[in-house]
């Protein structure tokens, strides 16, 4: 122990990370635990706070029986698909909206207000028109509703990250001989790739937990995990156990995301670019 | 290497009229100057000739060829821009190679040109870095090395030099101007730098408010302006305006102090005999060794600010400040008697009202 450790400062400190720790990983841990407990140990008083004979029955149930498992690989075909989709479109509309000013002053904030309905408005309408032209309870229809809910975000981001690129950058490679595309698959992506991935992750994590729009326009086919959820609440009871275990089946993949793009959301790419 | 030539120039954004009705030609080989205040519209006319604008108005020929319609890649033009632009992601030699990549150039021609580039401008050692690595002269070298490598028809310059401190910016300006020798390549150059205008310029083309003010080689731009504007832009310290009338014995101060005048200045400004004029003088022309030979003034001394060699001496005819340039030992200080003879060889007169030079 160095003089020192022992100050007010320091133990404040403590007590203050500990109690944000506490506070974060609590929920987990009793997720965690609930899901590998037999099930009469649920709501028993003193609560078990770690079973005698953990169990994995809980998760066989939710992903088999429950058909989790196909909500799972529902959820990652539509959530990937609909995230590459937004951050492709999103990118590109934002380039022109930053770089050509297309449509004015109005059609950027148009695609921003896009944000201000509130869904419930626009969920009857959107499942009738599923309903006639065949897209209910398809991949493809729930990719399309997905990506055109993330859109304004995407383009909001990536419009900010174009506007505040140098756009010498891109001029200097028109005139070294790049044509438009050129001078934006080679300069501008590249430079705007953090900007990309931050845009990617929030499109994805939205559409990973998105519960709503899920439960309308899919039921047995296309439906995602959040959907699943349901079956665990009934008129008999809550299946603490499964929805815990498929709680922590639906991390695994946020966490591998957050795992391979925590270095790409740094920023500062860009530093050094000009001046001196 | 090529003659640029502008015609009829104009260029709006939106309701801006920003360059009003240029007319320039630049010779082959040429090292062309566009200086002028910040609005002037110089930058725009460079970004014009690299098609990084659109003309509103008028035609752009490069080498004879009209360019309006082409695309910047098209034209043949190399930029060097003041923020330098150098791609971050891209090392240094991909940065220099960069253009010729875009052109599909054979890889062994790219690393042979990029490596030429780089000895030029001794950055070889530099070549694997990336540019955040490097200094600001460094980067700039790089931003030059990535125009010269191509051979350009043109050289386009917008404001190189304004990002650097002053003895680099001494520095990377004979650079420039011993690669404008090395190359013999047609330069097009923008600065609001008078200085680096004089230095560097074969032909000063000096802007003001969209147009053209005069142009000209340095010498005569600076010993013979056509007008207030440009006699007042060019030189170091500024050249002195003092009102005063033109009267037969010479000009009369508005303190009522008399410079005689020459027989054969008399008649070369008779028409304006009687008239209220502008009489400009720069201060090196305005000294004490001349007292007995030539006509002088008697002041009091109000400011002195050494230099060195020579030190600045402000004081005041008829309410208005004139600087002198002095011999540094014979400056005196301030609140003392002056008296300086004007050298009549070098001085204009101006009309009041609109500026010209008469």
């Amino acid at each position: 122990m160095t003089r020192g450790s022992f100050t007010r400062a320091n133990i404040a400190r403590t007590l203050l990370l500990g109690g944000f720790m506490l506070f974060t990983f609590a929920p987990l841990y009793w997720m965690f635990i609930t899901s590998i407990k037999p099930s009469d140990d649920y709501l028993a008083v003193p609560p078990v706070w770690f079973p005698t004979e953990p169990t994995i029955l809980h998760y066989t149930a939710a992903l088999f029986a429950y058909r989790g498992f196909d909500g799972l690989i529902n959820s990652i075909i539509i959530s990937l698909a609909a995230t590459l989709l937004s951050t492709g479109l999103g990118t590109l509309m934002a380039y022109s909206l930053a770089r050509f000013n297309t449509g004015g002053q109005h059609l950027s904030f148009w695609v921003l207000s896009q944000r201000f309905l509130p869904p419930i408005a626009t969920v009857l309408p959107i499942f009738l028109i599923y309903r006639a032209l065949g897209l209910h309870d398809t991949h493809f229809g729930l990719i399309i509703a997905y990506t055109v809910f993330t859109l304004p975000v995407t383009v909001w981001m990536m419009f900010a990250y174009f506007r505040q690129m140098p756009k010498s950058l891109e001029e200097a490679a028109l005139v070294d001989g790049c044509t438009r595309w050129q001078s934006l698959w080679r300069v501008a992506i590249p430079l705007a790739a953090p900007g990309i991935v931050a845009a990617a992750v929030f499109a994805f994590i939205a559409c990973w937990t998105e519960f709503f729009f899920a439960l309308i326009l899919t039921s047995r086919t296309a439906f995602t995990l959040p959907t699943v959820f349901r079956a665990f609440l009934g008129f008999q009871g809550a299946q603490y156990g499964e929805a815990s275990a498929l709680s922590m089946v639906s991390l695994v993949p946020s966490i591998i995301l957050g795992i391979l793009v925590q270095r790409h959301l740094v920023r500062g790419l860009t530093l050094g670019a000009v001046r001196g | 290497m090529a003659h640029v030539t502008i015609k009829g120039l104009h260029k709006h954004f939106g309701a801006v009229h920003v360059v009003k009705g240029i007319d320039l030609a630049i010779a082959d080989g040429e090292f062309a100057v566009l200086v002028g205040p910040s609005g002037c519209g110089k930058s725009t006319l460079l970004r014009t000739i690299a098609g990084l604008e659109t003309a509103s108005e008028g035609t752009i020929e490069i080498g004879g060829r009209t360019v309006n319609d082409m695309r910047p890649r098209d034209r043949d033009v190399a930029m060097v821009f003041q923020d330098y632009a150098l791609y971050p992601h891209m090392t240094v030699a991909e940065n220099i190679g960069f253009g010729l990549r875009a052109r599909n150039f054979p890889k062994p021609e790219i690393e042979t040109r990029v490596r030429r580039a780089a000895k030029m401008l001794n950055i070889e050692q530099f070549l694997d870095r990336l540019p955040r690595q490097l200094s600001g002269g460094q980067r700039q070298r790089v931003a030059i090395g990535r125009a010269i490598v191509r051979n350009p028809q043109i050289f386009l310059f917008d404001e190189p030099l304004s990002n650097l401190d002053a003895q680099l910016r001494d520095e990377m300006r004979s650079e420039i101007k011993r690669l404008h020798q090395e190359l013999g390549a047609t330069m097009i150059y923008v600065t609001h730098d008078q200085i680096e205008a004089m230095t560097l310029a074969d032909r000063i083309v000096l802007m003001n408010a969209g147009q053209i003010e005069q142009s000209g080689s340095p010498l005569e731009l600076y010993e013979r302006p056509r007008t207030r504007f440009v006699a007042g832009f060019l030189g170091s310290p500024k050249i002195n305006f003092i009102r005063a009338t033109l009267a037969e014995p010479g000009i009369v101060f508005t303190d009522g102090q008399t410079l005689p005048l020459p027989e054969s200045a008399i008649n070369r400004y008779k028409n304006h005999l009687g008239k209220a004029v502008v009489f400009g003088i720069r201060p090196q022309h305005i000294d004490r060794s001349g007292i007995g030979r030539t006509a002088s003034i008697t002041s009091r001394i109000d400011l002195v600010q050494p230099t060195g060699a020579r030190t600045y001496v402000t004081f005041a005819i008829g309410g208005e400040p004139v600087m002198a340039e002095l011999d540094a030992h014979d400056a005196g200080k301030p609140g003392d008697e002056l008296k300086v003879a004007f050298d009549l060889d070098h001085f204009i007169l101006i009309e009041p009202e609109n500026g010209n030079v008469l």
